[in-house]
């Protein structure tokens, strides 16, 4: 199974087993990582499961789809960066094995 | 207590307190944490019942909150098809039903609501339904068929998410609703008008002005709403969605503070200092609003778990969210931040004819309140943080597209 590596703003790793097809946030909720809220559930609608994706990474996770609503969500999140992912919008697979993301400061 | 040693009992295993659960172990909690619930089912999402789920786009296991392993995992014992019927505030103890005392060190209700019953004659006819519960969106779920003449009474989230839903399963769909416009509690004039378009442009019959006086049977089936004004609609199935009160009996019972809610402070304390109220039960203080209020939904439900949870972990109060809302309805995607109290101003963004639009609310000093933002995503979230911030941004500024949201809300 795929190994996510969450790391929240004050620096405290957590590395969980996340089953192929769920969400990069479902691994988060799933085992009680702490930093990303996901208040609507992976419906895209609220950007509170918002990390930033480690340079490494970025080729294989992507980034949001221009015009997508990701992409509208994140163009105002206040701390975006150009790295910036809803974590909700990354689904696991093989090739991400490994992958290293990191939380904001708050999701609000 | 702040050493975390004690046990937490949390009655009601929706949003809230599964919420609640999850955070008191984020937040270091080392007692005992029991998290109580009536229905048989581990805790799941309610908003997809009347969307995605509805029309067979999402699953069950998609359903859940969480998976069933998480409990264990994090040493929360889960007690389902449990109904607690008495709180003993001297013994510190929950009764169950079944006669079993649950005692607790710190209690945290989080009871939900309870929708609203429909009181005129024929509403216990088969084919009569409410949303709330798994088993309820199952009923719905297998009668709603194409060429199903649906009922729905109730022009609110719940009313207008099921008509749509229903509308692309092919039913008929009549929304009945007793005010003069759709969405009348939640939002603007401009933005019903609206949602009424939409629907009636996809083939929904909307009747608004519209008391229903009886349903009416056959065979104890429900075969029509009779209005006030004497017609019959046809119907093979009426939904029922007309609110939801408070599930504040218990409170009430055990002599706690209620008034529509379970009165409670900034950090979701009710009057007795061991017992927490949490999400649809609880009347809360909204401090950038300066008053208190029940709020439904699930954003309310999560920012009250952590604060239940942070006061009984010894952490500092979370930071004030901004309530927040959202629906789906057809490819329209409504999203609402904040709340429109004292405004005096109504500035709109965007184009409702051509794409995404926004209604900002303001006060009559500029201040943003609210905004109700459709397919308009950035919108919404500059919106969200003018509101937090309590920022004033002129109406003709925010009027004037050449003005970019990022300007405007930094």
């Amino acid at each position: 199974m795929p190994r996510v590596t969450y790391i929240e703003h004050n620096g405290a790793p957590h590395t969980v087993e996340v089953p192929l097809g769920l969400s990069v946030m479902r691994g988060a909720v799933d085992n009680n990582v702490p930093g990303i809220d996901a208040d609507c559930g992976g419906e895209c609608a609220c950007a509170t499961c918002h990390v930033y994706v480690e340079e490494e990474w970025l080729p294989k996770t992507g980034l949001p789809q221009p015009g997508s609503q990701e992409a509208s969500m994140l163009s105002f999140a206040a701390v975006a960066q150009p790295n910036s992912r809803l974590s909700c919008q990354i689904s696991v697979t093989d090739a991400l094995d490994g992958l290293v993301v990191r939380m904001p400061e708050g999701q609000h | 207590m702040s050493s975390g040693l004690g046990r937490v009992v949390i009655v009601g295993a929706g949003h809230a307190g599964s919420a609640a659960a999850a955070a008191l172990r984020q937040f270091g909690w080392a007692g005992r944490v029991t998290l109580i619930g009536e229905e048989p089912l581990p805790p799941y999402q309610r908003p997809p019942l009347s969307k995605a789920w509805l029309k067979g786009d999402a699953d069950f296991a998609g359903l859940l909150l969480r998976p069933a392993a998480f409990y264990p995992a994090n040493a929360i014992e889960l007690r389902l098809s449990e109904r607690v019927v008495r709180i003993d505030r001297p013994a510190k103890a929950v009764r169950l039903i079944t006669g079993e005392a649950i005692r607790y060190d710190c209690l945290i209700l989080a009871l939900g609501a309870a929708a609203r019953p429909l009181n005129v004659p024929g509403a216990a006819l088969r084919g009569v339904l409410a949303l709330r519960s798994v088993p309820d969106a199952e009923a719905l779920r297998r009668a709603l068929r194409r060429g199903v003449r649906l009922v729905v009474i109730g022009g609110g989230y719940i009313g207008l998410e099921v008509a749509a839903s229903a509308r692309v399963l092919g039913a008929e769909v009549t929304v009945i609703e007793r005010e003069s416009r759709v969405l009348s509690r939640v939002a603007c004039p401009a933005l019903s008008d609206f949602f009424a378009r939409e629907h009636v442009a996809r083939g929904v019959r909307l009747e608004c002005g519209a008391a229903v006086e009886a349903l009416e049977g056959a065979g104890g089936a429900v075969a029509g709403a009779r209005l006030s004004d004497g017609r019959l609609l046809a119907a093979d199935l009426v939904l029922v969605g007309v609110g939801a009160g408070p599930n504040q009996t218990l409170a009430r019972e055990a002599a706690l503070a209620c008034d529509d809610g379970i009165v409670v402070n900034e950090r979701a304390r009710s009057s007795d200092p061991n017992i927490f109220a949490i999400g649809d039960c609880a009347r809360r203080p909204l401090p950038l609003y300066g008053r208190t209020m029940r709020l439904e939904s699930v954003p309310n439900a999560l920012e009250m778990a952590k604060q239940a949870a942070a006061a009984l972990c010894g952490r500092g109060p979370p930071v004030p969210e901004v309530p927040w809302f959202w629906s789906d309805q057809y490819e329209l995607r409504l999203q609402i931040a904040g709340l429109p109290f004292d405004v005096a101003q109504t500035v709109s963004r965007g184009n409702p004819e051509t794409g995404g639009f926004a209604l900002f609310h303001l006060t009559a000093d500029d201040m943003v309140r609210a905004v109700e933002a459709v397919n308009a995503a950035p919108e919404f979230m500059a919106g969200k943080t003018m509101i937090a911030r309590l920022r004033r941004v002129a109406a003709e500024r925010l009027r004037d597209p050449r003005h970019t949201l990022q300007e405007l809300a930094s």
